[in-house]
């Protein structure tokens, strides 16, 4: 990564070094991200500069077939990339604090695989397009989201029940998935694997706009919510005590976080991991234990732009970008777990 | 941590007395034989008991005598191991990684096994069942090697955190090569979806006598390490202070579950909800005490697969549903509602 170490001044305070590395960081991985939101749109048949990209972007380039290949071709793929990325990468931390497990991402506690039943069925039992699967997927990953909520109410909610519930309803839910693709017709099968696997490429242009409009909304309420996670952190009674509305604050910050995932999941599919990986990234990358919910977000953009790329343009055979994220992710967080000597907690 | 701790001294107090989890052990082993002469009888064709002697007694060659010995008693038997084994592996990992979520399936196993298996069938083409048994295995010890060794790079070793994170990066990276492959391949395709909903049907002596050795020697040490686990329970510094060597038992712990998870994943397929699951039912039965959990998962498991796998013989007469999906259906809403009731032992 371009992130380069600060070097430590001894004038600087403690508090102002984490600063800086927070931003820089920060910074960093804002550079990362754009840099391969423009690579995505100068590579494929027709190879552009990158300042023929940013120019047609900004309306400027006068040039009308950059326009049309930028514009209309492109930049559609582009964005998906980015809002699917920064949906998942900021939900999966949001859970993970929350839930106060570094494995608890919605890819593992039932949201996707809600999704992923209703969109299965819908595909092999009706045979409907593309906009029906998505408007299925969301209904599937709303109700799994309210379902596990609901279940788990007991005098609030603790994230352990939470967690466990969840298990429950993903098994559920993966069981009748398992059921429907092994009766289904091997091309049905193939298709429903095929949206099960996700991919940015299978964006429709509804579904994108639906997703950034939801983002620009709901990212900066993340923004804003996300301090009351390190509150929660400490536990409720604490997090009481500092003058959060523990309750309220948790379910606002659980609803924020799977209209995310449930938005995403309706655009590309299951994208799986990203949710996962992203936050452990960001949190190692950071180093302070301070917020990471921008950080998170844009490395899981960065991690479903890269994946697009290498899975279209540097394998012999077109991948869907959910092939490619775990291959992308995975070797990265592992090398990070190998190298970062932290304490090894809070991950 | 410390809230951990706190909740973890909640349980103890309501500590039921040795002679009491005793005879309810017994009762379950009970019920366990119970149910393994039901699945020897129960079943498209209905056998009585007499014919269950007789089919021992005399070898007269009648069907009845046939489906017992052939098919029947195998499946029984495979059913029974692999329940054991199941269970046990996610006792080990859950109390190894103190991950409520950790299970066969996040640790890797059962997707380094997939990709194996997969990768066997798409390099040497469809081979009958026997051959990928032994692919199965491999990708089931690889993978937990690599998880193990990933999570021991760095100063304080395999922790917890790091230990779960490993295993969700190797299981994505192992994901992605299966996804890769099946999506290329439709006769891997084929032949996955049916593997992996995870079954019974179809698994004679040859499965049972391949996979049965590897899984007494891991379920006898599986049984040995309660105390250890009970040590683990209080966090690595406190099990150190009390004189366990932490390294040594996370690698036993560690052979263990390739021991069982392997064998049991290559011989059925990854049935998920079983080593999930059911050390949560042990420990809602048996309190915090790893040497009644390991027992009680030994003898709950194995009930609870048989019984599904009874179920889905029985409701689609003469055909049947897999024992992977009836677990999802009955076992989860089951799960969700002994979560909801009972105030369970945190990990």
């Amino acid at each position: 990564m371009t992130v380069t170490e600060l070097a430590p001044e001894p004038t600087l305070t403690g508090r102002r070094r984490r600063r800086a590395r927070e931003l820089s960081v920060t910074l960093g991985l804002l550079a990362v991200t754009f840099g391969l939101f423009v690579v995505t749109m100068m590579v494929g048949s027709y190879r552009l500069s990158p300042w023929q990209v940013v120019s047609s972007l900004l309306g400027i380039s006068g040039q009308d077939n950059i326009d049309f290949i930028v514009r209309d071709l492109r930049l559609p793929l582009a964005a998906a990339g980015l809002g699917v990325g920064l949906a998942l990468g900021a939900s999966g931390i949001v859970f993970q604090k929350l839930l106060a497990n570094p494995l608890a991402s919605p890819d593992f506690v039932g949201i996707s695989q809600g999704a992923g039943v209703a969109a299965v069925t819908c595909i092999i039992w009706f045979n409907v397009g593309a906009v029906a699967t998505s408007v299925a997927a969301l209904g599937g990953a709303l109700a799994a989201g309210a379902v596990i909520y609901l279940l788990a109410w007991k005098h609030g909610i603790t994230g352990y029940r939470f967690i466990l519930i969840g298990i429950g309803v993903s098994e559920f839910c993966i069981a009748i998935t398992g059921y429907v693709i092994s009766r289904a017709d091997l091309y049905d099968a193939r298709e429903a694997m095929t949206w099960l696997v996700g991919s940015i490429g299978q964006t429709g242009s509804l579904q994108l706009r639906i997703l950034l409009i939801a983002l620009v909304i709901l990212l900066p309420v993340a923004l804003i919510l996300g301090r009351w996670l390190t509150a929660l952190e400490l536990g409720d009674d604490t997090a009481h005590a500092l003058g959060v509305r523990v309750e309220w604050a948790r379910i606002t910050l659980l609803a924020v976080a799977i209209v995310l995932v449930a938005l995403s999941t309706a655009a590309a599919g299951p994208v799986a991991f990203v949710a996962l990986i992203s936050g452990p990234i960001a949190i190692r990358l950071v180093r302070t234990g301070g917020p990471v919910l921008l950080p998170s977000a844009l490395v899981g953009a960065s991690l479903v732009l890269g994946a697009d790329l290498v899975g279209t343009h540097l394998l012999p055979v077109s991948l869907p970008t959910g092939v490619v994220t775990g291959a992308v992710g995975a070797p990265y967080l592992i090398w990070l777990l190998a190298t970062v000597n932290r304490e090894g907690r809070g991950g | 941590m410390t809230t951990d701790l706190l909740h973890q001294a909640a349980p103890e107090t309501r500590h039921r007395n040795g002679a009491a989890l005793g005879v309810g052990l017994l009762v379950l082993v009970g019920v366990l034989g119970i149910v393994c002469v039901l699945s020897v009888t129960l079943g498209t064709r209905g056998i009585g008991l007499g014919a269950i002697v007789d089919a021992f007694r005399d070898r007269d060659g009648s069907v009845d005598a046939t489906v017992i010995r052939d098919m029947r008693v195998p499946r029984t038997l495979i059913g029974l191991s692999a329940g054991i084994a199941l269970g046990l592996a996610g006792t080990l990992l859950q109390g190894l990684t103190r991950n409520p979520l950790a299970d066969p399936g996040i640790m890797g196993i059962n997707t380094g096994a997939a990709a194996f298996i997969v990768s066997g069938i798409a390099l040497f083409g469809t081979q009958q069942l026997t051959t990928y048994i032994w692919f199965g295995f491999v990708g089931a010890a690889v993978a937990t090697v690599l998880v193990y060794g990933v999570a021991s790079f760095g100063r304080e070793g395999a922790t917890p955190v790091k230990l779960a994170l490993a295993g969700a990066a190797i299981s994505a990276g192992f994901y992605a090569i299966t996804t890769g492959v099946i999506m290329t391949n439709l006769e891997a395709l084929n032949q996955m979806r049916f593997w992996q909903v995870g079954s019974l049907a179809g698994r004679y002596w040859p499965e049972l006598t391949h996979s049965v050795p590897f899984i007494i020697v891991g379920a006898v040490i599986a049984l040995t390490l309660g105390r250890s686990l009970n040590g683990l329970a209080l966090g690595d510094d406190m099990a150190t202070a009390l004189g366990q060597k932490v390294v040594v038992t996370r690698a036993v712990v560690f052979v263990a579950v390739i021991l069982l998870a392997g064998a049991a994943t290559a011989a059925c397929g990854p049935i998920a909800f079983v080593g999930l699951v059911l050390p949560h039912v042990a420990r809602a039965m048996c309190g915090p005490d790893y040497r009644w959990i390991l027992p009680y998962t030994l003898v709950l498991s194995p009930i609870v697969l048989l019984s599904a796998d009874i179920v889905g013989r029985l409701v689609l007469d003469p055909s049947e549903l897999q024992v992977g999906v009836v677990l999802g259906i009955i076992g989860a809403p089951a799960f969700i509602a002994l979560v909801r009731n009972r105030s369970l032992a945190k990990l």
